[in-house]
């Protein structure tokens, strides 16, 4: 039987934090996670504090390009961006950018839920019919693709983690909302990313 | 200070090179083509175009958190796209993102649009209260310049270089083009 192809339509709506768990849950190596603007850094949050993980509080779009620059900075480092679908809509040439530079450690997982969920649901501009999979595919990302279900969601994470990227993961979303909020104090999720990455150290505990 | 017969452009990368400023993405300028070709041409640094100014900045915070240096190049136009994330990310989480704005749109410009927004930009740096200098001289250019990236690193701190017409001489009015 012909293997039935995962699209925007037929992919199942899932749980945001939910695949955050998931997605955590299978990081043993100290894999970097840059949480967008809004519900995807808040359920990075929720789903347990980790060093590696950076939090971005407002500069809408910018969760991919960041984590560009940390996958450029250490390429021997995994490293995951979690990006709303209105966020990503707001820095789409990001992806061109991200084709080109071609880092073999960077994944991408855009979390669509067809709303900017954040500020009251309002739909995005996508309601055309704007894929993000295949607009990945068009800017040079060509195994960028839609997870089924749960189950397909974890074996694209750990295919992510075992081969080279630049990998990207189209993830539907339901209507549900964020457990917690993150603690929104920036200097110190800097601070505690940067130690994280080993890119800082002093004898100052935490 | 000593310029020792280097162009500002060549005095640039020696500067960055020194400071370990590796990560060079950027939105092209004309006035900065001798610095863009020169950053190419040198295998120390790692130079790429991106499709908005905005990313860069974003590229150059991640980098420099997970300890690798970075400037972005880009003109006036270029920095007036970027009051929202200079605020919310290398101001408000003290991340030394460089940028280097060539300066367009005074001392000579011919088109409205750029002379029209090169009046954002120092209201702009004033109200981010974001470190800036302007480098016009020749002689004071390696000082302004690397004491400016030190500064930015030392402090947590994202600075501004802006490069002003006074020292790459700016691009020159064309005398056929009557409007553009
Ligand atoms: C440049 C800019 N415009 C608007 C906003 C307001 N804003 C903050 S979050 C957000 C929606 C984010 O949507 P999405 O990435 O889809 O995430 P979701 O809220 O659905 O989790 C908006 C519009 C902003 N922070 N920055």
């Amino acid at each position: 039987m012909a293997e039935i192809l995962t699209t925007a339509h037929n992919a199942k709506r899932m749980y945001r934090f939910d695949l955050t768990q998931r997605l955590v849950a299978r990081l043993t190596k100290n894999e970097a996670v840059v949480g967008g603007i809004g519900h995807t850094n808040f359920d990075l949050w929720s789903a347990g504090h980790r060093a590696q993980n950076f939090y971005m509080l407002g500069s809408m779009g910018l969760a991919i390009p960041i984590a560009l620059g940390v996958a450029l900075a250490q390429p021997d480092r995994k490293v995951f961006a979690l990006e709303g679908d209105g966020s990503l809509l707001m820095q789409l040439g990001c992806l061109a950018t991200v084709a080109t530079l071609a880092p073999k450690n960077l994944t991408i997982l855009v979390m669509d839920n067809g709303v900017y969920q954040i500020t009251g649901g309002q739909g995005t501009p996508a309601a055309g019919g704007a894929d993000y999979a295949a607009i990945a595919r068009g800017c040079g990302l060509p195994n960028a693709g839609w997870a089924a279900d749960e189950a397909d969601f974890e074996r694209l994470v750990q295919q992510c983690l075992e081969t080279d990227g630049p990998h990207f993961i189209g993830l539907k979303l339901d209507d549900q909302g964020p457990v917690t909020q993150t603690e929104r104090d920036p200097v110190q999720i800097r601070d505690r990313f940067m130690r994280g990455m080993g890119a800082k150290k002093s004898k100052l505990p935490g | 200070m000593e310029s020792a017969g280097r162009a500002w452009h060549q005095i640039v990368i020696d500067v960055l090179k020194a400071n370990e400023v590796r990560l060079i993405p950027y939105v092209p300028d004309n006035v900065l083509k001798p610095l863009i070709a020169g950053i190419h041409a040198d295998p120390f640094f790692e130079a790429f175009t991106v499709a908005r100014e905005e990313e860069a900045v974003g590229i150059v915070a991640g980098a420099v958190m997970a300890g690798r240096r970075g400037m972005v190049l880009m003109q006036t136009s270029g920095f007036a796209t970027l009051a929202n994330v200079l605020a919310s990310l290398p101001c408000a989480y003290q991340i030394p993102v460089l940028m280097m704005v060539s300066e367009r749109g005074t001392l000579g410009e011919f088109n409205i649009g750029q002379a029209a927004v090169w009046r954002t930009m120092r209201p702009t740096l004033e109200s981010l209260a974001m470190p800036y200098h302007v480098v016009t001289r020749l002689d004071e250019c390696e000082f302004v310049v690397d004491r400016t990236i030190r500064q930015a690193h030392l402090t947590q701190q994202p600075a501004a270089l802006i490069l002003s017409p006074l020292l790459t001489g700016g691009k020159s009015v064309t005398p056929k083009v009557v409007a553009q």
